[in-house]
């Protein structure tokens, strides 16, 4: 558990396993809340906190409860709950306490309950068998991951914008397109292997 | 089955004890909303417009309510609706009578007149379809540099759906305008104004060049000949800077200006519709030459279809 290996985590997750770009996850609020860079660093910062957080706390309930219970095999159902109170009590707690940081992440807080990369990462660090500090940066630095893909195709849609492609390719169609191609740019990341 | 009733236990312990962090979180941090504020929010338009500057009606009733904003901050809102707001705040009491800082309602009016047919080009435009992107070439594609760029961004930037590009210029809808000033702000020419609503003349011009420069852009276009200001009975009209201005507080709306003007770019309610669309031009000036743009719009449809 030295540095060394946290930071090859870190990189790991953010390049080379991005939770979009690689493992697919997330993909809905990635192509709903990226029309402007703007919304998409809100939605990112959201979703770090979120991950980052929900990490720990789903960590802490598997390996604190499930685990000694034998109800290992509820993971999923026990996590969807405690992600869902969780961003209930930080919605609230923003709220009261850090109005600014409530304005600006505010609305994108309830979208994040359902989101599946915040449930992905959780189940995911229980799956490759994490330590509680290595889930807290993996969940991080996957979250980083995702801020990254979506601020890169905020940028990209923004540009778009200012394009005429064929008609049948306006809006949606090309914004796929071009989310595909830069998966294909993220998978020069593939073939490393940092482990 | 003890596996499944052990479950069971675990989730209602699980379950209950998130929903007591819950309960006990939502009164530890409990925000306490400003009555008054919801009040104000009830009856503003509620059309989030931004007129006022604030992000939306909740945050100007906010603002209402903290006092960081006038009762009548609103520019939509009627005078009925700025008293009821008053009177939550207690600006103002019950009996006040009316609002002296507002008259009258206005409207959004676009102060141009150069169609498609009257104004001359440059150049032919295809970029983005947005006033500013044109403008920030060579001024725009139509000589006039005063003239509406007519791509837009005025319908863009009108919440209320009462402004439309109609033939190449901006035309409001009055019936829909609440004259909160967004196509005033978003105009990069400058040329849409604010008039009372009632106001039965206005100058179809923006031009400040001189008569001769303003003739070789435009069809119509003022050119600053003073006959408009001659014929006023009243002294409402002043020619100032090459364009002629109307001062509505003297404006008795006798229309003498009207038919003084050379280039007939005063416009009177009369050309306005029953929609409130203004069709401008030929209803009143058949001696122009261009019939309603309106028709002219149908017969452009009628020949692609008769192309087709």
């Amino acid at each position: 558990m030295d540095i060394k290996e946290l930071l090859l985590l870190m990189f790991s997750a953010i390049f080379i396993e991005n939770i979009v770009f690689s493992q697919f996850l997330g993909t809905c609020p990635f192509l709903g809340v990226s029309e402007k860079p703007v919304t998409a660093l809100g939605m990112g910062l959201s979703v770090t906190f979120v991950i980052t957080l929900s990490s720990a706390a789903t960590w802490l309930v598997y390996h604190g409860i499930l685990v000694p219970a034998g109800l290992e095999f509820l993971k999923t159902v026990a996590f969807i709950l405690i992600i869902a109170a969780l961003v209930q009590i930080i919605e609230m707690f923003l709220k009261r306490f850090i109005p600014a940081l409530y304005q600006s992440l505010g609305i994108y807080l309830p979208l994040i309950t359902t989101n599946c990369a915040v449930l992905g990462v959780a189940l995911l660090n229980i799956q490759n068998d994490y330590s509680f500090i290595k889930s807290v940066v993996y969940g991080f630095s996957s979250a980083v991951g995702f801020m990254m893909a979506i601020l890169i195709f905020a940028g990209v849609r923004e540009r778009l914008k200012f394009t005429t492609p064929p008609a049948p390719f306006r809006g949606l169609p090309i914004a796929l397109i071009s989310a595909g191609l830069i998966v294909l740019a993220f998978m020069g990341f593939s073939g490393i292997s940092l482990a | 089955m003890e596996t499944i009733l052990w479950a069971l236990l675990w989730f209602v312990v699980l379950g209950g004890a998130l929903g007591l962090i819950l309960s006990v979180c939502g009164k530890l941090f409990e925000v306490k909303s400003d009555p008054m504020a919801e009040q104000i929010k009830e009856i503003l338009p509620g059309a989030n417009c931004g007129g006022c500057g604030f992000s939306g009606c909740g945050a100007l009733a906010d603002a209402i309510a903290k006092g960081s904003a006038k009762y009548d901050s609103c520019p939509v809102a009627s005078a009925d609706i700025i008293k009821e707001i008053g009177i939550i705040t207690g600006s103002i009491s019950e009996d006040h009578e009316g609002d002296p800082e507002r008259p009258v309602r206005y409207r959004a009016q676009v102060m141009c007149s150069g169609t498609n047919e009257l104004a001359k080009v440059k150049y032919i435009y295809e970029g983005l379809q947005d006033c500013n992107a044109a403008v920030r070439l060579a001024g725009g594609h139509k000589m006039c540099p005063y003239g509406c760029v007519g791509l837009g961004s005025c319908v863009e930037a009108c919440k209320f759906d009462a402004i439309h590009i109609i033939n190449g210029v901006a035309a409001v809808d009055y019936a829909k305008c609440h004259a909160c000033g967004m196509c005033v702000k978003a105009c990069p020419k400058q040329i849409i104004k604010l008039i009372p609503y009632d106001a039965k003349y206005w100058i179809g011009c923006a031009s400040v060049d001189k008569g001769a420069a303003t003739k070789s852009y435009c069809e119509v276009g003022c050119i600053g000949c003073k006959l408009c200001q001659k014929a006023c009975p009243t002294g409402a009209i002043t020619v100032d800077n090459n364009n002629a201005n109307i001062d509505y507080s003297l404006c008795i709306g006798c229309g003498k200006c009207e038919s003084a003007c050379p280039r007939k770019i005063i416009w009177s309610n009369v050309s306005q519709k029953s929609d409130g669309i203004v069709r401008e031009m030929s209803d009143l000036h058949p001696d122009r030459g261009v019939s309603s743009i309106m028709n002219q719009d149908e017969n452009h449809q009628n020949k692609d279809k008769n192309e087709k």
